[in-house]
């Protein structure tokens, strides 16, 4: 069964054709990276695969479950971290997380809510008011929200905009560790690094339109720019993808 | 960090362990409200005792109304119009600030049915209305003497008034985009039909035209139904009144469902 199976979906709003017919599959337990430039279409993709969205034609399934019509099911295996820091201000950490638990169904769940606190540093801030945290406090909150109901899909939209390098490097820690137990890994990022260092296929969105997809490596090979050196995954590989990132926009003029 | 558990997906859990989502929206709206009930329960009550102070102190010598003293007359109107105001302000409210601020998207992607969704905010709201309902009587006890011929009446139109004023408040919040839209809705419908649905006077007392147009104010038969259970009197019957209530309980419901389920203004 696949994680994600994507079969022709288009969306638009009004005028703007935000996704043109993308097809595509993700397998079960794959880190998985989907970039492109701002409106490529990313974050809408995300937004129909959890519902947020409704296509105007085409059929998403996640885990073999349609997000339309059988919609209670497919939201529980996805778990989406959204892009903008959203939270409820009138609750403490810990009540964001019960109530987020519960609007999956599951109640007496705070043996899962305290693992997945002490994973994300956020124990000692269990009590605190959303409001009192900082913005990385709240980033790991919106991580543990997604990850209450124990979903076997995780999608981050953008999980690291604006975030120090010390939470980055830890969410990265903590979302592989994860990849590792089972879990299928959506990552949407303008961090071409992170991108190339973490996800093992690429897919790539531009004007609403799949652009590229493949593995990272076979990107890597394929698309290098004339003139650049060959390329050895993991060896200081930004630039490399950020080269064949650009190389491909291009030529999707 | 701890070591991470193999995760068990929630939907190969159990039935029996996995619940509907409506229990925890429905928590959480009441408790959004009571961390702040200062402000949500306690004010409208307050608002409410201020009204009969200065109502029932000017008007004390008006002539009697169903035999009863203005003040006596008073307070059953003004706990409905608590009760109903406030049970649109909690779903209005909740709803366009989860909107504006975003978080509404972590109730989006949860496997809530549209009949969930809704069950929980106006649920939510009845239990607002409600609190503040029973406030501004329990308060209001030691101003008059109440008769309560028959609590049946109250207690039906107590519950389905809230229910409607929650299920148009739901509708608000799911029409306005702005802050501005809403306290538009409030003031320029809710706060005028409530104020002129016979709270302060029976519309016995009013020119033939006004007592027609009043009988197109569906805020007036749940007043005067709410009141008929006090005073066993009212301007129509209380059958009446129930069947208009129902009747428009049952509309809002419709819409409000409808526009959930195909996600206007909440799923784009």
């Amino acid at each position: 069964m696949l994680a994600i199976s994507i079969k022709d979906v288009r969306k638009s709003y009004g005028k703007v054709q935000a996704l043109d017919g993308v097809s595509f599959d993700i397998k079960q337990g794959e880190f998985f990276g989907l970039l492109g430039p701002n409106g490529a279409g990313k974050t809408t993709l995300i937004s129909t695969m959890a519902g947020l969205s409704r296509p105007d034609s085409g059929t998403i399934e996640v885990m073999g479950h349609d997000v339309e019509k059988d919609f209670r099911i497919a939201r529980r295996q996805l778990g989406v971290v959204p892009q903008e820091l959203v939270f409820d201000p009138f609750f403490t950490v810990r009540e964001t997380l019960r109530f987020q638990s519960g609007y999956f169904g599951l109640r007496n769940n705070d043996d899962w809510i305290d693992e997945i606190m002490a994973n994300l540093d956020l124990t000692s801030k269990a009590q605190s008011n959303m409001r009192s945290l900082s913005g990385g406090m709240k980033r790991r909150v919106l991580v543990a929200q997604a990850l209450v109901h124990r979903p076997p899909v995780i999608v981050l939209d953008e999980p690291t905009a604006g975030v120090d390098v010390e939470l980055r490097q830890s969410l990265w820690q903590f979302i592989s560790r994860l990849n590792q137990a089972g879990h299928t890994i959506v990552l949407t990022t303008h961090y071409l690094e992170e991108a190339e260092s973490l996800c093992a296929r690429i897919a790539m969105l531009k004007g609403g339109r799949l652009v590229a997809l493949d593995t990272t490596e076979n990107l890597l090979a394929k698309h290098r720019p004339a003139g650049m050196a060959p390329k050895v995954l993991g060896d200081d590989g930004a630039a490399d993808l950020e080269a064949v990132f650009v190389k491909i926009m291009a030529e999707a003029q | 960090m701890s070591e991470i558990k193999q995760l068990r997906p929630i939907a190969l859990m159990p039935e029996a362990v996995v619940q509907s989502g409506f229990i925890a929206l429905f928590h959480k709206e009441v408790k959004r409200f009571y961390k702040v009930a200062f402000q949500t329960v306690a004010a409208p009550v307050l608002t409410a005792v201020l009204y009969l102070l200065i109502f029932g102190h000017v008007l004390e010598n008006s002539p009697k109304i169903y035999g009863k003293d203005y003040s006596s007359f008073l307070i059953p109107g003004l706990i409905m119009m608590s009760l109903l105001q406030n049970a649109f302000a909690n779903t209005s409210s909740s709803l366009i600030q989860s909107k504006i601020t975003g978080n509404l998207v972590f109730v989006l992607l949860a496997p809530l049915s549209h009949l969930e969704f809704f069950c929980a905010y106006v649920g939510a709201a009845m239990v607002r209305g409600l609190a503040v309902g029973l406030g501004v009587f329990l308060v209001t006890l030691w101003f008059a003497d109440l008769s309560y011929v028959a609590p049946c009446w109250i207690i039906i139109f107590a519950l389905l008034g809230s229910a409607l004023l929650g299920a148009m408040g739901l509708l608000a919040g799911i029409w306005a985009d702005k802050f501005d839209q809403l306290a538009a809705s409030q003031n320029f419908v809710i706060m005028p039909a409530t104020m002129l649905s016979g709270v302060f006077y029976s519309i016995h007392t009013l020119p033939p035209f006004w007592q027609i147009v009043s009988h197109f104010n569906p805020f007036f038969f749940m007043i005067d139904g709410f009141r008929y259970g006090f005073f066993g009197q009212s301007d129509v019957s209380p059958w009446h009144s129930l069947g208009i209530l129902g009747l428009c309980l049952f509309v809002i419901s419709l819409i409000s469902l409808r526009l959930l389920k195909v996600g206007y203004k909440l799923r784009h």
